[in-house]
């Protein structure tokens, strides 16, 4: 029987997680930067998730699960502790000294934006707002799927998600300047 | 409500975050407010931009076959050493066959999935206004039209004395991977063919003849593409088209 029911979760984690597959990789490159460290993160996500399927609540959010597995290994490595070291994630102090541009009409950037131009903006903005802008206009998750995703409250998320928006544009418009 | 206050909302309601009446109200206030509406115009298509650019990295296909069989391999491993001691034959043969069963199953499914995927292509491409974007029946121009779109490249056949004709081409997705989509036309019949990269299917390509819904469907694999010929007339004539293709 516990074989089983081993096997049945087994084959239904490999149907739930492998079509995230390339898009878990994608945002694992997009946190990374780098081809190598994202590859062992996707790998290491897998087998975490796979050891960790037991404690998964079914018919909980499947996806927001697999990608806050991804994101603790991130923060747990090498490149995740440079990017975002201990005690900036969730300090919402450190976040809100930086303000919140209002967003007028002399701040409008109208027409699509060129691509190149986005994946350099995206580049610069500091991971803590990244992660969180790939998961709303990439994912397309709701605050309360990234609330799961990241392990903070969708206040946080809110407010996070809007000075993200705002340092985006602050870099696009450097960049177009430039 | 003054501008500020609706802007303060503007965020969540691009993001489709806010209850259906605050939506409402939205769409009512843009009316008369120019301001607001141009800011959520373009915060619109700043998500629109970051969508687009964000697919960028895409991973080895390499890295994928390493991931599946890690995750694949823990049950059919419990599966054998704790199973065959246990059992009769009998009862081995039983499970046998229902893991066969299963397995079948869910290969079919998963063909007859994409065989439908596939289908829904070729029908939104004929329901289309513009169903190709270079319109042209010469393959030397409709092939090099592609370049830049396409992470790989692919011949087009002769179409001279067979009575197909080429009529143009469209990129296409599957699984957020891009690929060719060109279409044939015969008589009054028009044939879809896809051309992805076998790391965009996620299973073999290779499928046996199927039909779906009256159409027909023919598929084979060459140096690391996938081939799907669909469209809605006979297995022969479709035949005939994919032998083309294959030069």
């Amino acid at each position: 029987m516990a074989v089983a029911e081993s096997r049945v979760a087994s084959e239904s984690f490999e149907d739930l997680a492998l079509p995230l597959f390339d898009r878990l990789y994608n945002f694992a490159h997009w946190l990374t930067q780098n081809r190598e460290e994202a590859e062992d993160l996707v790998q290491e996500t897998y087998a975490k998730a796979l050891k960790g399927f037991s404690s998964y609540q079914q018919g909980t959010n499947f996806r927001a699960w697999m990608y806050r597995i991804l994101r603790n290994s991130f923060l747990n490595s090498r490149a995740g502790l440079k990017a975002m070291p201990i005690g900036e994630e969730g300090n919402e102090a450190s976040e809100s000294s930086l303000p919140v541009t209002p967003h007028t009409p002399e701040t409008i950037l109208l027409g699509r934006l060129d691509q190149e131009l986005v994946h350099k903006a995206l580049d610069e903005l500091p991971v803590i707002y990244r992660e969180v802008l790939l998961l709303c206009e990439f994912e397309e998750m709701s605050y309360q799927e990234i609330s799961a995703a990241l392990g903070v409250p969708i206040g946080t998320v809110m407010s996070r998600l809007s000075r993200a928006r705002s340092a985006l544009r602050d870099i696009v418009k450097r960049l177009q300047k430039e | 409500m003054a501008c500020e206050l609706w802007r303060e909302k503007l965020d969540a309601y691009v993001d489709g975050e806010l209850p259906r009446e605050d939506e409402q109200a939205f769409r009512e206030h843009f009316k008369s407010c120019d301001n607001c509406a141009a800011d959520a115009l373009d915060r619109v298509q700043m998500k629109r931009s970051i969508q687009a650019a964000a697919m960028r990295y895409r991973p080895d296909p390499a890295l994928r076959a390493r991931v599946r069989s890690s995750i694949a391999a823990p049950s059919s491993t419990k599966r054998t050493w704790r199973w065959a001691p246990s059992f009769a034959f009998a009862a081995a043969c039983v499970v046998l066959i229902a893991a066969l069963w299963t397995s079948h199953f869910r290969r079919y499914t998963r063909e007859q999935q994409l065989v439908s995927e596939l289908v829904d292509l070729h029908v939104a491409t004929l329901a289309s206004a513009s169903p190709v974007d270079v319109v042209s029946t010469d393959r030397h121009t409709v092939k090099p039209w592609f370049e830049g779109k396409l992470p790989f490249t692919f011949d087009l056949p002769e179409l001279q004395g067979s009575p197909f004709t080429l009529i143009g081409g469209r990129t296409s997705y599957l699984n957020q991977s891009p690929g060719a989509e060109l279409i044939f036309r015969i008589r009054q019949h028009n044939i879809s063919a896809f051309i992805f990269q076998e790391s965009a299917i996620e299973q073999n390509c290779r499928l046996a003849s199927a039909s779906d819904f009256n159409f027909h469907l023919e598929s084979w694999s060459r140096n690391g593409l996938c081939y799907f010929v669909v469209g809605d007339v006979n297995a022969e004539d479709l035949g005939k088209l994919a032998a083309l293709l294959k030069g």
